[in-house]
């Protein structure tokens, strides 16, 4: 099946002889191409951790036509604003010292391989780190900054959000042994653990039951690699620990707070689920 | 009806003690008896079931049933869900003990099944105070009030239909 891609949008934007020129962008078999040049692997075999799985299937495989087109051009994706924003702020001081991120790391597409790789073991402060966490580090600690973005603020998510675009396509390859071990184990007791009121964990849902409907729902897998996510419900972007967040608060339960530790061994263990998938944020999902 | 509900509550607290001083004998969650394959033979109210609140009492903010059956009778309702079995005919393939003991606690009839308890109160882990994400001040009332239970049975007792 193929999907040509429609430019309705486009056509009342200045932005369409440009989009137009850049050539046939199509979604074919059902295969994410992201600008018609940067492949994204949607589906792959699960890891042996998650073999339960069998094959491990991006967010994007789950949604409609419409959001997913969205998604597969820069021009439709209303979280590329978020990604320009935080582009500018890369490149702006901050902090005391009268420095950039830009001062040590050229441009954001330096540093393509974070995002994959993340979250990470830090040996330095001997913990695991979240992608969100190394920018505060980075921002405190190397750019004088005495308050950093907020762990969930705007200017994260979209900092998140570069970081993400530019290394579309690379893979998701978390790092599960060695010193991050034991925090991936937590991670993994909390997935399999039925949270809430209505006793419902990551599992019941998004491994017993993906590809289910729940009420409006179609399941997902539930995986991470395409976050933040540009949710058209709540037309914004949304951080991999908001969506847990809301999860659990779906489970009639008390949430985790967004950057607990609970919830960055929670985000190692699910995006190690996705091992093998391509990053694909900023995503578009209803 | 936010009277009756506001007693129910109460008695969840106060448990039998409060439930023995009232007029109607409405037995608390923890006190209800389950046989061994977790049927629930004796009403848990004294007062027969309104089908059509229970009726009401499948969808969303309430009992939510549809979020995961679907039910040809509430076709009306958009957006059934399909993680449990269609509830159509299910009163020809369960008696009204079978059907209040899922209910009430569906963990008993199928182990470790993903349907949430509905007359029940803990221990939870994590609970949180309806869907604030917030822990709760103090306990918590069951998902179903006992008579809302009881409705909910006196629907089910309805479908009687295999339908497609
Ligand atoms: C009551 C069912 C339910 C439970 C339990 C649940 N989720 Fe979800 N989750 C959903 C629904 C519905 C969606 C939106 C549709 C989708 O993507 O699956 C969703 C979406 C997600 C997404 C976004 C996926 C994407 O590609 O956009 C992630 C990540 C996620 N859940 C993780 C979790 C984790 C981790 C837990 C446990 C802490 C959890 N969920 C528990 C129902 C649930
Ligand atoms: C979160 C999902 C979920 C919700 C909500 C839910 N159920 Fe279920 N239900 C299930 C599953 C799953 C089963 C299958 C039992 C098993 O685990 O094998 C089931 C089984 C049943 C059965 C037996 C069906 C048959 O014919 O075999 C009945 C009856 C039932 N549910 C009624 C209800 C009612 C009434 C409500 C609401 C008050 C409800 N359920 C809410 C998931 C759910």
């Amino acid at each position: 099946m193929t999907k040509t891609l429609r430019y309705a949008g486009l056509a009342v934007s200045v932005l369409a002889l440009t989009a137009m020129a850049a050539g046939a962008q199509e979604v074919v078999d059902d295969q994410l191409v992201v600008n018609g040049e940067i492949p994204i692997v949607t589906e792959a075999p699960a890891p042996d951790y998650a073999s339960a799985l069998g094959t491990i299937r991006s967010g994007w495989t789950f949604r409609s036509e419409d959001t997913q087109m969205m998604q597969a051009d820069d021009f439709d994706n209303p979280g590329m604003l978020g990604v320009e924003a935080a582009r500018a702020a890369f490149n702006s001081e901050m902090g005391t010292g009268g420095e950039s991120c830009a001062s040590c790391h050229d441009d954001p597409e330096s540093l393509s391989t974070v995002r994959g790789t993340y979250p990470k073991w830090d040996e330095e402060h001997g913990t695991v780190q979240t992608v969100e966490m190394q920018v505060q580090e980075c921002q405190t600690e190397r750019m004088g900054m005495e308050e950093p973005y907020g762990y969930n603020s705007t200017d994260m998510i979209n900092m998140v959000a570069l970081l993400s675009s530019v290394a579309r396509g690379t893979p998701v390859n978390v790092a599960i042994d060695g010193p991050a071990e034991a925090t991936w184990k937590q991670g993994e007791e909390m997935y399999y653990t039925r949270y809430g009121q209505l006793e419902l964990s990551c599992a019941n849902c998004h491994e017993d039951n993906y590809d289910n409907m729940i009420r409006a729902d179609h399941l997902s897998q539930g995986q991470i690699n395409a976050f933040p996510a540009y949710r058209l419900k709540d037309a914004a972007l949304v951080s991999v620990q908001n969506r847990f967040r809301g999860c659990i608060r779906d489970t009639m339960g008390e949430t985790f707070a967004v950057g607990s530790p609970e919830f960055v061994a929670l985000e190692l263990y699910v995006a190690s689920r996705g091992n093998g998938l391509s990053v694909e944020g900023p995503s578009v999902r209803n | 009806m936010r009277h009756s509900t506001g007693l129910a509550a109460l008695a969840i607290v106060f448990g039998t003690t409060f439930a023995t001083a009232t007029a109607f004998a409405e037995t608390a969650p923890k006190d209800v008896a389950f046989d061994e394959y977790g049927e629930v033979a004796e009403s848990l109210t004294g007062t027969a079931g309104d089908p059509e609140s229970g009726a009401a009492l499948m969808d969303r903010g309430k009992g939510n049933c549809i979020a995961c059956h679907q039910v040809s009778d509430l076709s009306e309702l958009p957006f059934q869900g399909d993680i449990g079995p269609s509830l159509d005919g299910a009163a020809g393939r369960w008696s009204e003990a079978q059907l209040r003991g899922i209910v009430v606690n569906a963990k008993n009839t199928f182990p470790d099944t993903m349907m949430p308890s509905f007359y029940h109160t803990g221990p939870y882990i994590r609970p949180g105070d309806g869907f604030t994400g917030k822990a709760p001040e103090g306990e918590l009332p069951p998902i179903l009030t006992a008579q809302a239970v009881e409705d909910v049975v006196a629907y089910l007792m309805t479908l009687t239909d295999e339908q497609n």
